[in-house]
Protein backbone atom coordinates (compact mmCIF):
# COMPACT_ATOMS: atom_id res chain seq x y z
CA UNK A 1 0.00 0.00 0.00
CA UNK A 2 1.84 3.54 -0.51
CA UNK A 3 1.82 6.30 1.65
CA UNK A 4 -0.09 8.35 -0.67
CA UNK A 5 -3.92 8.48 -1.23
CA UNK A 6 -4.27 7.85 -5.28
CA UNK A 7 -8.84 7.62 -5.26
CA UNK A 8 -9.69 4.87 -8.15
CA UNK A 9 -10.44 6.40 -11.15
CA UNK A 10 -14.32 7.51 -11.04
CA UNK A 11 -14.89 6.99 -7.57
CA UNK A 12 -17.13 9.60 -5.68
CA UNK A 13 -16.01 9.02 -2.38
CA UNK A 14 -12.83 7.57 -0.89
CA UNK A 15 -11.08 6.70 2.55
CA UNK A 16 -7.16 6.30 2.73
CA UNK A 17 -5.72 4.98 5.87
CA UNK A 18 -8.33 6.21 8.45
CA UNK A 19 -7.14 5.82 11.67
CA UNK A 20 -9.88 6.75 15.18
CA UNK A 21 -8.81 6.22 18.32
CA UNK A 22 -11.50 6.75 21.26
CA UNK A 23 -8.95 7.01 24.08
CA UNK A 24 -7.75 3.77 24.65
CA UNK A 25 -10.12 2.03 21.98
CA UNK A 26 -8.80 2.12 18.86
CA UNK A 27 -11.99 1.77 16.11
CA UNK A 28 -9.82 2.71 13.04
CA UNK A 29 -6.51 1.08 11.94
CA UNK A 30 -5.68 2.32 8.55
CA UNK A 31 -9.43 1.45 7.08
CA UNK A 32 -9.61 2.04 3.35
CA UNK A 33 -12.64 2.54 0.81
CA UNK A 34 -13.81 3.80 -2.16
CA UNK A 35 -17.36 3.53 -3.82
CA UNK A 36 -18.30 4.32 -7.21
CA UNK A 37 -21.31 6.11 -8.28
CA UNK A 38 -24.23 4.05 -8.40
CA UNK A 39 -22.67 0.89 -6.55
CA UNK A 40 -24.03 -0.53 -3.77
CA UNK A 41 -21.13 -1.55 -1.08
CA UNK A 42 -21.76 -4.04 1.90
CA UNK A 43 -19.66 -3.42 5.04
CA UNK A 44 -19.50 -6.36 6.96
CA UNK A 45 -17.22 -7.85 10.10
CA UNK A 46 -17.26 -8.72 13.39
CA UNK A 47 -19.60 -6.23 16.33
CA UNK A 48 -17.15 -3.98 17.43
CA UNK A 49 -14.82 -4.00 14.61
CA UNK A 50 -14.87 -0.69 13.52
CA UNK A 51 -17.67 -0.59 10.77
CA UNK A 52 -20.46 2.30 12.37
CA UNK A 53 -16.81 4.40 13.00
CA UNK A 54 -15.76 4.08 9.37
CA UNK A 55 -19.70 5.26 7.82
CA UNK A 56 -19.80 8.21 9.99
CA UNK A 57 -16.18 8.67 9.21
CA UNK A 58 -17.18 8.52 5.11
CA UNK A 59 -20.04 10.90 6.00
CA UNK A 60 -18.11 13.33 7.99
CA UNK A 61 -19.89 12.76 11.16
CA UNK A 62 -16.89 11.88 12.91
CA UNK A 63 -13.05 13.38 11.90
CA UNK A 64 -10.55 10.49 11.81
CA UNK A 65 -7.28 11.46 14.26
CA UNK A 66 -5.17 10.77 10.79
CA UNK A 67 -6.01 9.30 6.66
CA UNK A 68 -7.98 11.14 3.86
CA UNK A 69 -11.57 11.37 2.94
CA UNK A 70 -12.24 12.27 -0.50
CA UNK A 71 -15.59 13.15 -1.79
CA UNK A 72 -16.04 14.20 -5.39
CA UNK A 73 -12.78 14.89 -5.70
CA UNK A 74 -12.88 17.47 -2.22
CA UNK A 75 -10.52 16.85 0.88
CA UNK A 76 -13.15 16.71 3.75
CA UNK A 77 -10.40 17.32 6.18
CA UNK A 78 -10.13 21.04 4.11
CA UNK A 79 -13.50 22.17 4.85
CA UNK A 80 -14.93 23.71 8.43
CA UNK A 81 -17.94 22.44 10.18
CA UNK A 82 -20.91 24.31 7.81
CA UNK A 83 -19.31 23.52 4.73
CA UNK A 84 -19.29 19.75 5.49
CA UNK A 85 -23.01 19.91 7.18
CA UNK A 86 -24.46 21.61 3.82
CA UNK A 87 -22.72 18.67 2.53
CA UNK A 88 -24.29 16.89 4.70
CA UNK A 89 -27.95 17.93 3.69
CA UNK A 90 -27.69 18.59 0.35
CA UNK A 91 -25.16 15.23 -0.78
CA UNK A 92 -26.19 12.27 1.61
CA UNK A 93 -28.82 10.46 3.15
CA UNK A 94 -28.98 8.21 5.87
CA UNK A 95 -31.12 5.35 7.19
CA UNK A 96 -30.25 3.89 10.67
CA UNK A 97 -31.39 0.83 12.69
CA UNK A 98 -34.90 3.07 14.42
CA UNK A 99 -35.28 5.92 16.18
CA UNK A 100 -34.64 8.72 13.45
CA UNK A 101 -38.02 10.11 12.57
CA UNK A 102 -39.84 12.57 14.83
CA UNK A 103 -42.35 11.40 16.47
CA UNK A 104 -44.76 14.77 16.68
CA UNK A 105 -44.66 14.56 12.82
CA UNK A 106 -46.28 12.96 10.67
CA UNK A 107 -44.65 10.75 8.43
CA UNK A 108 -45.08 13.08 5.04
CA UNK A 109 -43.49 15.77 7.59
CA UNK A 110 -41.00 13.64 8.49
CA UNK A 111 -40.16 12.30 4.32
CA UNK A 112 -40.25 16.41 3.36
CA UNK A 113 -38.15 17.61 6.56
CA UNK A 114 -34.77 17.76 5.24
CA UNK A 115 -36.22 19.40 1.89
CA UNK A 116 -37.56 22.16 4.25
CA UNK A 117 -34.38 22.43 6.00
CA UNK A 118 -32.98 23.18 2.62
CA UNK A 119 -35.34 26.07 2.32
CA UNK A 120 -37.61 24.35 -0.01
CA UNK A 121 -41.32 25.67 0.52
CA UNK A 122 -43.76 22.97 2.22
CA UNK A 123 -46.26 22.45 -0.50
CA UNK A 124 -43.39 21.81 -2.97
CA UNK A 125 -41.28 19.69 0.16
CA UNK A 126 -44.64 17.01 0.50
CA UNK A 127 -45.32 17.01 -2.96
CA UNK A 128 -41.50 15.73 -3.18
CA UNK A 129 -42.38 13.30 -0.27
CA UNK A 130 -45.19 11.88 -1.18
CA UNK A 131 -43.61 10.94 -4.38
CA UNK A 132 -40.85 9.05 -2.50
CA UNK A 133 -43.87 7.60 -0.06
CA UNK A 134 -44.95 6.13 -3.36
CA UNK A 135 -42.54 4.53 -4.22
CA UNK A 136 -41.41 2.75 -1.23
CA UNK A 137 -45.23 1.73 -0.59
CA UNK A 138 -46.20 3.94 2.38
CA UNK A 139 -47.96 6.54 0.57
CA UNK A 140 -51.29 5.57 2.87
CA UNK A 141 -49.71 6.67 6.15
CA UNK A 142 -48.97 9.79 5.36
CA UNK A 143 -51.17 11.72 7.86
CA UNK A 144 -49.93 9.43 10.81
CA UNK A 145 -47.02 9.80 13.22
CA UNK A 146 -44.55 7.53 13.56
CA UNK A 147 -45.85 5.99 16.86
CA UNK A 148 -48.46 4.52 15.15
CA UNK A 149 -46.83 2.52 12.14
CA UNK A 150 -45.50 -0.95 12.34
CA UNK A 151 -41.35 -1.01 12.41
CA UNK A 152 -41.38 -1.92 8.52
CA UNK A 153 -43.41 0.66 7.70
CA UNK A 154 -42.06 3.14 9.58
CA UNK A 155 -38.04 2.27 7.93
CA UNK A 156 -39.58 2.41 4.68
CA UNK A 157 -40.52 5.76 5.79
CA UNK A 158 -37.14 6.19 6.76
CA UNK A 159 -35.17 5.20 3.30
CA UNK A 160 -38.19 7.58 1.63
CA UNK A 161 -36.68 10.76 3.89
CA UNK A 162 -33.16 9.41 2.99
CA UNK A 163 -33.91 9.76 -0.55
CA UNK A 164 -36.12 12.87 -1.00
CA UNK A 165 -33.09 15.25 -1.88
CA UNK A 166 -31.88 12.84 -4.32
CA UNK A 167 -28.52 12.16 -2.49
CA UNK A 168 -25.46 11.19 -4.32
CA UNK A 169 -24.71 8.34 -1.58
CA UNK A 170 -27.09 6.71 1.12
CA UNK A 171 -25.22 5.95 4.10
CA UNK A 172 -27.01 2.89 6.02
CA UNK A 173 -26.58 1.33 9.08
CA UNK A 174 -28.31 -1.98 9.73
CA UNK A 175 -31.79 -0.23 7.96
CA UNK A 176 -33.22 -4.01 8.30
CA UNK A 177 -31.57 -4.90 12.12
CA UNK A 178 -34.92 -4.55 13.64
CA UNK A 179 -37.04 -5.63 11.08
CA UNK A 180 -38.15 -9.53 10.27
CA UNK A 181 -36.94 -11.17 6.96
CA UNK A 182 -39.70 -10.46 4.50
CA UNK A 183 -39.85 -6.73 6.06
CA UNK A 184 -36.22 -6.97 5.54
CA UNK A 185 -35.31 -8.05 2.08
CA UNK A 186 -38.50 -5.60 1.31
CA UNK A 187 -37.21 -3.11 2.32
CA UNK A 188 -33.86 -3.70 0.57
CA UNK A 189 -35.43 -4.04 -2.46
CA UNK A 190 -36.82 -1.10 -2.72
CA UNK A 191 -33.56 0.88 -1.16
CA UNK A 192 -31.54 -0.27 -3.80
CA UNK A 193 -34.02 -0.17 -6.79
CA UNK A 194 -34.37 3.79 -5.54
CA UNK A 195 -30.93 4.31 -5.35
CA UNK A 196 -29.96 2.53 -8.24
CA UNK A 197 -32.53 4.81 -10.34
CA UNK A 198 -31.04 7.44 -9.16
CA UNK A 199 -27.71 6.14 -9.63
CA UNK A 200 -27.06 6.94 -5.44
CA UNK A 201 -23.94 5.49 -4.40
CA UNK A 202 -25.23 3.28 -0.98
CA UNK A 203 -22.85 2.49 1.80
CA UNK A 204 -24.49 -0.49 3.46
CA UNK A 205 -23.43 -1.55 7.13
CA UNK A 206 -24.66 -4.99 8.14
CA UNK A 207 -23.91 -8.39 9.47
CA UNK A 208 -26.90 -10.02 7.64
CA UNK A 209 -25.14 -12.06 4.61
CA UNK A 210 -28.64 -11.87 2.60
CA UNK A 211 -28.80 -8.11 3.16
CA UNK A 212 -25.13 -7.95 2.15
CA UNK A 213 -26.50 -9.83 -0.72
CA UNK A 214 -28.19 -6.65 -2.16
CA UNK A 215 -24.71 -5.28 -2.82
CA UNK A 216 -22.39 -5.36 -5.72
CA UNK A 217 -19.52 -5.94 -3.15
CA UNK A 218 -18.37 -6.23 0.18
CA UNK A 219 -15.80 -4.64 2.66
CA UNK A 220 -14.95 -6.42 5.57
CA UNK A 221 -13.48 -4.61 8.64
CA UNK A 222 -11.59 -6.37 11.63
CA UNK A 223 -9.79 -4.97 14.51
CA UNK A 224 -10.68 -1.38 12.59
CA UNK A 225 -8.82 -3.03 9.37
CA UNK A 226 -10.83 -3.35 6.19
CA UNK A 227 -10.50 -5.41 3.14
CA UNK A 228 -12.01 -5.10 0.05
CA UNK A 229 -12.59 -8.20 -1.36
CA UNK A 230 -13.47 -7.97 -4.90
CA UNK A 231 -10.09 -5.85 -5.31
CA UNK A 232 -7.80 -8.63 -3.10
CA UNK A 233 -9.33 -11.68 -4.72
CA UNK B 1 -13.03 -33.54 2.71
CA UNK B 2 -10.22 -34.20 0.99
CA UNK B 3 -7.83 -36.93 3.26
CA UNK B 4 -5.07 -36.30 0.89
CA UNK B 5 -4.68 -32.84 1.80
CA UNK B 6 -5.72 -33.13 5.27
CA UNK B 7 -2.64 -35.32 5.92
CA UNK B 8 -0.36 -33.60 3.68
CA UNK B 9 -1.02 -30.43 6.16
CA UNK B 10 -0.60 -32.65 9.15
CA UNK B 11 2.85 -33.63 7.55
CA UNK B 12 3.59 -30.31 7.46
CA UNK B 13 4.64 -29.71 11.48
CA UNK B 14 7.30 -32.48 10.44
CA UNK B 15 7.85 -36.10 9.36
CA UNK B 16 5.12 -38.68 10.60
CA UNK B 17 4.84 -42.58 10.39
CA UNK B 18 1.78 -43.81 8.81
CA UNK B 19 0.64 -44.97 11.94
CA UNK B 20 1.28 -41.58 13.85
CA UNK B 21 -0.59 -39.96 10.77
CA UNK B 22 -3.89 -41.64 11.48
CA UNK B 23 -4.06 -41.09 15.28
CA UNK B 24 -3.39 -37.44 14.66
CA UNK B 25 -6.04 -37.39 12.15
CA UNK B 26 -8.40 -39.20 14.12
CA UNK B 27 -7.63 -36.95 17.31
CA UNK B 28 -8.26 -33.82 15.23
CA UNK B 29 -11.02 -34.70 12.35
CA UNK B 30 -12.01 -38.35 12.70
CA UNK B 31 -14.47 -37.61 15.76
CA UNK B 32 -17.05 -39.38 14.23
CA UNK B 33 -15.36 -41.38 11.41
CA UNK B 34 -11.93 -42.47 11.91
CA UNK B 35 -10.13 -43.39 9.16
CA UNK B 36 -8.98 -47.21 8.27
CA UNK B 37 -5.56 -47.94 7.38
CA UNK B 38 -5.93 -49.16 4.28
CA UNK B 39 -7.30 -45.71 3.43
CA UNK B 40 -3.78 -43.78 5.29
CA UNK B 41 -1.98 -46.55 2.81
CA UNK B 42 -3.44 -45.80 0.21
CA UNK B 43 -3.30 -41.83 0.16
CA UNK B 44 0.03 -41.91 1.17
CA UNK B 45 0.88 -44.40 -2.16
CA UNK B 46 -0.97 -41.83 -4.26
CA UNK B 47 0.85 -38.75 -2.92
CA UNK B 48 4.69 -40.55 -2.89
CA UNK B 49 3.73 -41.04 -6.84
CA UNK B 50 2.47 -37.37 -7.31
CA UNK B 51 5.76 -36.49 -5.63
CA UNK B 52 4.31 -34.70 -2.97
CA UNK B 53 5.68 -36.63 -0.24
CA UNK B 54 8.75 -38.55 0.18
CA UNK B 55 9.91 -41.87 2.13
CA UNK B 56 11.54 -39.97 5.22
CA UNK B 57 13.23 -43.89 6.62
CA UNK B 58 12.07 -47.06 7.09
CA UNK B 59 11.88 -48.76 10.44
CA UNK B 60 12.78 -52.32 10.81
CA UNK B 61 10.83 -55.18 10.25
CA UNK B 62 8.30 -54.16 7.22
CA UNK B 63 4.75 -53.52 6.56
CA UNK B 64 3.64 -50.34 5.51
CA UNK B 65 2.78 -48.43 9.31
CA UNK B 66 6.63 -48.52 9.45
CA UNK B 67 7.59 -45.89 6.95
CA UNK B 68 8.17 -42.23 7.56
CA UNK B 69 7.13 -39.68 5.81
CA UNK B 70 7.51 -35.97 4.37
CA UNK B 71 5.93 -33.52 2.47
CA UNK B 72 7.75 -32.48 -0.48
CA UNK B 73 7.66 -28.41 -1.64
CA UNK B 74 5.41 -29.62 -4.22
CA UNK B 75 3.18 -30.84 -0.85
CA UNK B 76 3.37 -27.91 0.77
CA UNK B 77 2.09 -25.86 -2.76
CA UNK B 78 -0.87 -28.11 -2.61
CA UNK B 79 -1.77 -27.79 0.63
CA UNK B 80 -1.77 -24.01 0.03
CA UNK B 81 -3.55 -24.17 -2.81
CA UNK B 82 -6.33 -26.18 -1.39
CA UNK B 83 -6.15 -23.64 1.89
CA UNK B 84 -6.94 -20.68 -0.39
CA UNK B 85 -9.25 -22.14 -2.79
CA UNK B 86 -12.43 -21.34 -1.53
CA UNK B 87 -14.97 -24.36 -1.55
CA UNK B 88 -18.02 -24.43 -3.71
CA UNK B 89 -20.78 -23.01 -1.55
CA UNK B 90 -23.12 -26.03 -1.23
CA UNK B 91 -24.88 -27.66 1.98
CA UNK B 92 -23.27 -29.30 4.54
CA UNK B 93 -19.53 -28.17 4.20
CA UNK B 94 -19.03 -27.80 7.18
CA UNK B 95 -16.85 -30.41 7.75
CA UNK B 96 -14.40 -29.84 4.65
CA UNK B 97 -14.46 -25.93 6.35
CA UNK B 98 -13.70 -27.22 9.85
CA UNK B 99 -10.55 -29.19 8.67
CA UNK B 100 -9.32 -26.02 6.25
CA UNK B 101 -9.26 -23.89 9.33
CA UNK B 102 -7.94 -26.06 11.98
CA UNK B 103 -4.61 -26.94 9.15
CA UNK B 104 -4.60 -23.42 8.96
CA UNK B 105 -3.88 -22.75 12.51
CA UNK B 106 -1.69 -25.51 12.24
CA UNK B 107 0.25 -24.55 10.03
CA UNK B 108 0.71 -20.94 11.07
CA UNK B 109 -1.68 -19.71 8.09
CA UNK B 110 -3.87 -17.19 8.16
CA UNK B 111 -6.96 -18.62 9.18
CA UNK B 112 -8.88 -15.18 8.97
CA UNK B 113 -7.99 -14.66 5.75
CA UNK B 114 -9.47 -18.13 4.44
CA UNK B 115 -12.92 -17.25 6.18
CA UNK B 116 -13.07 -14.05 4.29
CA UNK B 117 -12.06 -15.78 0.87
CA UNK B 118 -15.37 -18.23 1.77
CA UNK B 119 -17.75 -15.67 2.91
CA UNK B 120 -17.12 -14.05 -0.57
CA UNK B 121 -17.66 -16.88 -2.01
CA UNK B 122 -20.91 -17.75 -0.52
CA UNK B 123 -22.01 -13.99 -1.16
CA UNK B 124 -21.15 -14.36 -5.20
CA UNK B 125 -23.88 -17.27 -5.02
CA UNK B 126 -25.91 -15.62 -2.64
CA UNK B 127 -26.09 -12.52 -5.09
CA UNK B 128 -26.92 -14.19 -8.08
CA UNK B 129 -29.56 -15.68 -6.63
CA UNK B 130 -30.88 -12.79 -4.87
CA UNK B 131 -30.97 -11.40 -8.48
CA UNK B 132 -33.09 -14.24 -9.54
CA UNK B 133 -35.50 -13.77 -6.96
CA UNK B 134 -35.95 -10.16 -7.89
CA UNK B 135 -36.71 -11.24 -11.39
CA UNK B 136 -38.47 -13.97 -10.75
CA UNK B 137 -41.92 -15.23 -10.17
CA UNK B 138 -43.39 -16.95 -6.92
CA UNK B 139 -41.96 -19.86 -7.06
CA UNK B 140 -38.87 -18.34 -8.34
CA UNK B 141 -38.60 -16.82 -4.97
CA UNK B 142 -39.58 -19.78 -2.60
CA UNK B 143 -36.80 -21.91 -4.22
CA UNK B 144 -34.09 -19.23 -4.26
CA UNK B 145 -35.12 -18.51 -0.52
CA UNK B 146 -34.71 -22.03 0.40
CA UNK B 147 -30.94 -22.11 -1.11
CA UNK B 148 -30.62 -18.48 0.01
CA UNK B 149 -31.72 -19.83 3.73
CA UNK B 150 -28.92 -22.64 4.02
CA UNK B 151 -25.89 -20.42 2.67
CA UNK B 152 -26.92 -18.03 5.17
CA UNK B 153 -26.73 -20.92 7.61
CA UNK B 154 -22.94 -21.17 6.65
CA UNK B 155 -21.96 -18.17 7.12
CA UNK B 156 -23.53 -17.91 9.90
CA UNK B 157 -21.23 -20.14 10.99
CA UNK B 158 -18.55 -18.71 9.15
CA UNK B 159 -18.60 -15.62 11.40
CA UNK B 160 -19.06 -17.20 14.70
CA UNK B 161 -15.61 -19.22 13.75
CA UNK B 162 -14.00 -16.13 12.88
CA UNK B 163 -14.90 -14.53 16.33
CA UNK B 164 -13.44 -17.69 17.87
CA UNK B 165 -10.41 -18.31 15.85
CA UNK B 166 -8.20 -17.20 18.74
CA UNK B 167 -9.40 -19.52 21.47
CA UNK B 168 -9.40 -22.60 18.34
CA UNK B 169 -5.88 -21.80 17.86
CA UNK B 170 -4.97 -22.24 21.45
CA UNK B 171 -7.25 -25.73 21.25
CA UNK B 172 -5.80 -26.92 18.35
CA UNK B 173 -1.74 -26.58 18.85
CA UNK B 174 -2.32 -27.64 22.67
N1 LIG C 1 -18.29 7.42 20.64
C1 LIG C 1 -17.49 6.44 21.08
N2 LIG C 1 -16.82 6.55 22.24
C2 LIG C 1 -16.01 5.57 22.68
N3 LIG C 1 -15.77 4.42 22.02
C3 LIG C 1 -16.41 4.24 20.85
C4 LIG C 1 -17.31 5.22 20.32
N4 LIG C 1 -17.78 4.76 19.15
C5 LIG C 1 -17.22 3.55 18.97
N5 LIG C 1 -16.41 3.22 19.98
C6 LIG C 1 -15.60 2.00 20.09
O1 LIG C 1 -14.92 1.79 18.87
C7 LIG C 1 -14.97 0.42 18.48
C8 LIG C 1 -15.64 0.30 17.12
O2 LIG C 1 -17.02 0.64 17.28
P1 LIG C 1 -18.07 0.64 16.09
O3 LIG C 1 -19.34 1.23 16.62
O4 LIG C 1 -17.48 1.31 14.90
O5 LIG C 1 -18.23 -0.91 15.82
P2 LIG C 1 -19.25 -1.69 14.81
O6 LIG C 1 -18.39 -2.51 13.92
O7 LIG C 1 -20.19 -0.73 14.21
O8 LIG C 1 -20.00 -2.67 15.85
P3 LIG C 1 -21.55 -3.19 15.83
O9 LIG C 1 -21.62 -4.27 14.78
O10 LIG C 1 -21.70 -3.77 17.20
O11 LIG C 1 -22.42 -2.03 15.56
C9 LIG C 1 -15.67 -0.32 19.60
O12 LIG C 1 -14.72 -0.86 20.44
C10 LIG C 1 -16.46 0.77 20.29
O13 LIG C 1 -16.64 0.46 21.65
MG1 LIG D 1 -22.30 -0.43 14.38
Amino acid sequence: MTATATPPAGSLLTAHDLRKAYGPTTALDGASFSIHPGEVVAVMGPSGSGKSTLLHCLAGIVTPDSGSITYSGREMATMNDSQRSALRRSEFGFVFQFGQLVPELTCVENVALPLRLNGTSRKEAERAALTWMERLEVDGLKGKRPGEVSGGQGQRVAVARALVTNPRVLFADEPTGALDSLNGERVMELLTEAARSTNAAVVLVTHEARVAAYSDREVVVRDGKSRDMERIV
Amino acid sequence: MSIGHTLLGLLESGPRHGYDLKRAFDEKFGHDRPLHYGQVYSTMSRLLKNGLVEVDGIEPGGGPERKRYAITDAGVTDVQQWLATPEKPEPYLQSTLYTKVVLALLTHRNAAELLDTQRSEHLRLMRILTDRKRQGDLADQLICDHALFHLEADLRWLELTAARLDRLAEAVTR
